[in-house]
């Protein structure tokens, strides 16, 4: 992959013991790195461990950097890895298994509930049955504590891949080539897996929004 | 809106919406999404709440800081490991 100029510059940077630019670094990445460091890991106190081990290994490793993938992938790879480690260490393991996998990728879910759509024997099969409504004012209501506890929650509850995915391309604003060369799955499973994810958040917004039309 | 051969149904647009605001449909696919929402207010609206979605996590996503004793450990170690010049 060619390295982008302002990418080399700072490479550079960074291996001549420029400090001002790491600091840099270090303050643009770790809010996301620790995010994601928290989904692996049962405390904060920990992922806060993971974060800087990740930091530390960067330092170690920056002078072995191909840059083959861009640094912030390469950095998320790193965190990814220790974070996986430690979390597997502090918390039992669950077998892994083919099924759990599909249902963690989500090939087979859907977006919405089926029974919101009309059956065959409908007036216009797999035409809306309860149609989805406009939200009001979504830019005031999504920005509430409550609606950001709402898709905390959401995000919570989703598969492992599917919340990682989530993370690093909607929290963070990683590309889709970064998120799926960090996580290491295709361009197609990356989109899949941020599908499903992003569905079931809307879905707990639009509960969430119904809900509140009760009150 | 119904599902008759080049037509996309509502059950199937909703399973296209990430590759439509992921800018990866086909030509093909892309126009029929869009003359799908031409038509439909339910798909309209289900579209707009992804778009919404997607807007209101990147709200989320600012404002989790590592503490000042992690970050300061962390520059030590960069010092520590290159000094400068």
């Amino acid at each position: 992959m060619p390295q982008p100029a302002d990418e080399a510059a700072l490479l550079a940077a960074l291996r001549s013991g420029d400090r001002d630019a790491f600091e840099k670094l270090v303050d643009d990445l770790s809010p996301g790195l620790l995010r994601v460091a928290m989904q692996h890991t049962p405390s904060r106190a920990v992922a806060e461990e993971v974060v800087q081990d990740t930091w530390i290994a960067v330092i170690n490793g920056i002078d072995r950097f191909e840059g083959r993938s861009s640094l912030r992938t390469w950095i998320y790879r790193i965190l990814l890895n220790i974070a996986r480690t430690r979390g597997k260490r502090e918390r039992r393991t669950l077998p892994f298994s083919y099924f759990r996998r599909r249902a963690e990728e989500g090939g087979d879910e859907a977006a919405v509930e089926p029974e919101r759509f009309q059956g065959r024997g409908g007036e216009q099969p797999g035409g809306w049955a309860r149609p989805p409504i406009e939200w009001a004012a979504p830019e005031d209501r999504l920005a509430t504590a409550e609606a950001r506890q709402v898709m905390l929650e959401a995000i919570a509850a989703l598969p492992p891949r599917q919340r990682e995915v989530i993370t690093m391309r909607d929290l963070q604003g990683l590309t889709a080539e970064e998120a799926r060369n960090a996580l290491d799955v295709s361009e197609t499973n990356q989109r899949v897996l941020l599908h499903r994810a992003r569905s079931k958040v809307r879905e707990a917004l639009e509960r969430y929004y119904d809900e509140e039309a009760l009150v | 809106m119904t599902d008759n051969g080049t037509q996309l149904s509502c059950q199937q647009l909703v399973e296209l919406v990430t590759d439509y605001l992921e800018g990866e449909l086909d030509p093909a696919r892309e126009g029929a999404l869009d003359a799908h929402l031409e038509l439909c207010d339910g798909c309209e609206a289900y579209v707009e709440q992804m778009r919404q979605t997607v807007i209101a996590l990147r709200s989320l996503g600012d404002g989790e800081e590592i503490s000042a004793q992690t970050r300061q450990a962390v520059l030590d170690a960069f010092v520590k490991a290159r000094p400068a010049g």
